[in-house]
């Protein structure tokens, strides 16, 4: 569990984080959304200590970060960044090894962790162990980088727009596998982004950043269904708030259940969204749902979309 | 690199080429006859140009070993933060090092310390402080701030990440520091032979003294080929680290 107690930080005169409080339950998946300059960044650096607190306190499972020796602190915590940071001069095994060889591992332990990692990562051992970060592309780098983050089972992640700078379909494929991470491991995550879609999609719980201070803290469906103010609209997008919506409930919660119909099925834990855009496609307003193992569990209907 | 690449690499023939004519320069007596019919005697015999050239190379190397440590260590304290406020202090203290002629210094040093190799060693010291100060510090901060705010965020110690992180990826810049110092070096040298160093520039001062040709090319040809050489290696390291640092 992570507390975040009353902290603020300024430059000169600027607050740039301005008495903010939150806290991130264990196994969450915290994002901090906001514009550039919200103070999101600073929050999450503040965690790992990168940046100095002026005020206020954040306790890490229990434990007041600033009390704690702050290289200690950092190897206990995951790091990734957008621009992955990766030292150019080690390979991809010595960069992945670095806080397990930091904590003094034995050299065939943090070896069959790299290798571990790698394919965790889908990133092939054999032929990327010895390559240098120049050789890889922009999403390989990127994994490199969570898988960096990742090597010494660090009780908390913190990820600063890791995906931002990687193509739509490789961000999406990394969206996809930092979400299975977190299921399979329950690691507390905190992710900072400036992405509503990718917030929707991966957070367990949102908070929306402004000047400095949370202007709403919920799960994407409370944040969509009862936005707080005009702000959390804007960024929401406007009209477009509708299709959020679609894209945070899911076909489970609106399907007929034992209900019959044509063609092929959705799962019924896909989103709305890809219901209706499944409609679009076939010309049809009802639409068989299957459960994960493709058995008919029910139908669906353009009307349940927007009731 | 493959064995002929190293055979057709100009570095070995100029490096054979410039130990020949070190040790074999008394053999060429018969070419200087002829060409300096009134040269007595036509090659420079009172040391052997293998001493000279040891001696030359001796002095250049213990001026630039300190100041390279020298050099790195101040960049490295003034882009600590403890160290910045005495960035523009070292730099200025370093430009005047340079600018300062090093004649000067040999007039002025030996005085304090007397004749022989120290003044030359104190003058070439701080002749060639600037190249590799300036060039350690451009490497340092050339060090991309993601890499150091990864580093930092991961827990390195301000030690480890200078030593794994920083140093490693400057070095490229830090080299060619050194190689222009060195280089520099090797020229400025000669000129410790006019307050009692024995360097190849002996034969040239020698020279000029007695109004002999004959010795004067003998010493310059010598050092160009050394500063060639020299430069040429550092090149090959250059490119070597350059391409294991990307």
């Amino acid at each position: 569990m992570i507390e975040i107690e009353h902290v603020t930080k300024r430059y000169g005169n600027r607050v740039i984080v301005d008495d903010l409080s939150l806290t991130v339950q264990a196994g969450a998946f915290c994002v901090l959304l906001g514009l550039s300059g919200c103070g999101k960044s600073t929050t999450l650096r503040m965690i790992n200590r990168l940046v100095p607190i002026d005020a206020g306190r954040i306790r890490v499972a229990g434990q007041d970060t600033a009390g704690l020796p702050v290289e200690a602190l950092r190897r206990r915590i995951g790091y990734a960044i957008q621009s992955t940071g990766l030292f150019p001069h080690w390979t991809v095994e010595d960069n992945i090894a670095t806080v397990p060889r930091l904590l003094k591992w034995p050299p065939q332990r943090v070896r069959a962790r790299v290798g571990e990692l790698l394919e965790l990562l889908r990133l092939e051992p054999a032929s990327y162990r010895g390559k240098y970060p120049d050789q890889l592309s922009g999403g390989e780098q990127q994994r490199v980088g969570v898988a960096r983050a990742l090597a010494a089972d660090p009780e908390l992640l913190l990820m600063d727009e890791p995906f931002a700078a990687v193509d739509p379909i490789t961000r999406a494929a990394l969206q996809e596998e930092i979400r299975n991470i977190h299921r399979a491991t329950g690691k507390t995550i905190i992710f900072v982004t400036h992405d509503i879609e990718e917030a929707l999609r991966l957070a367990t719980v949102i908070a929306i950043m402004h000047r400095g201070r949370i202007v709403q803290l919920g799960t994407p469906l409370d944040i969509v269904e009862r936005p707080a103010d005009d702000f959390v609209i804007e960024l929401l997008g406007q009209q477009a708030i509708g299709l959020k919506l679609l894209s945070v409930r899911k076909i489970a919660d609106r399907m007929r259940a034992g209900e019959v119909a044509d063609g092929e099925a959705l799962r019924f834990d896909a989103p709305l969204r890809d219901a209706l855009a499944a409609m679009a496609l076939r010309g049809a307003d009802r639409l068989p749902v299957g459960d994960s193992d493709g058995r008919i569990v029910g139908a669906i209907t353009l009307a349940d979309l927007i009731r | 690199m493959r064995r002929g690449d190293w055979l057709a690499s100009p570095v070995l023939w100029v490096g054979t080429f410039f130990a020949a004519l070190l040790i074999g320069m008394p053999a060429l007596r018969p070419l200087f006859v002829l060409a300096f019919p009134e040269a007595r005697p036509p090659v420079y015999d009172r040391d052997s140009f293998v001493a000279l050239f040891l001696s030359h190379a001796g002095l250049v190397a213990a001026a630039s070993l300190v100041s390279m440590v020298v050099g790195v260590a101040l960049a490295v304290f003034v882009t600590r933060p403890a160290g910045r406020d005495f960035r523009a202090l070292v730099n200025t203290l370093a430009t005047v090092g340079q600018t300062f002629p090093p004649a000067a210094v040999l007039a002025l040093a030996v005085p304090a310390v007397g004749f022989g190799p120290r003044p030359t060693v104190i003058a070439l010291f701080l002749y060639g402080l600037l190249p590799i100060f300036e060039n350690a510090v451009a490497g340092l901060e050339g060090v991309p701030a993601e890499i150091r705010e990864a580093a930092e965020g991961m827990g390195l110690s301000a030690w480890q990440r200078l030593r794994d992180i920083e140093l490693p990826l400057a070095a490229p810049v830090i080299l060619a520091g050194i190689r222009v110092s060195v280089t520099i070096g090797i020229g400025t040298a000669t000129i410790g032979s006019t307050v009692g160093a024995l360097t190849l520039g002996t034969p040239i001062f020698d020279g000029l003294a007695v109004n002999k040709l004959p010795f004067i090319l003998q010493g310059a040809v010598l050092i160009a080929l050394f500063a060639i050489l020299t430069d040429m290696l550092f090149a090959r390291l250059e490119h070597r680290l350059r391409r294991r640092v990307r």
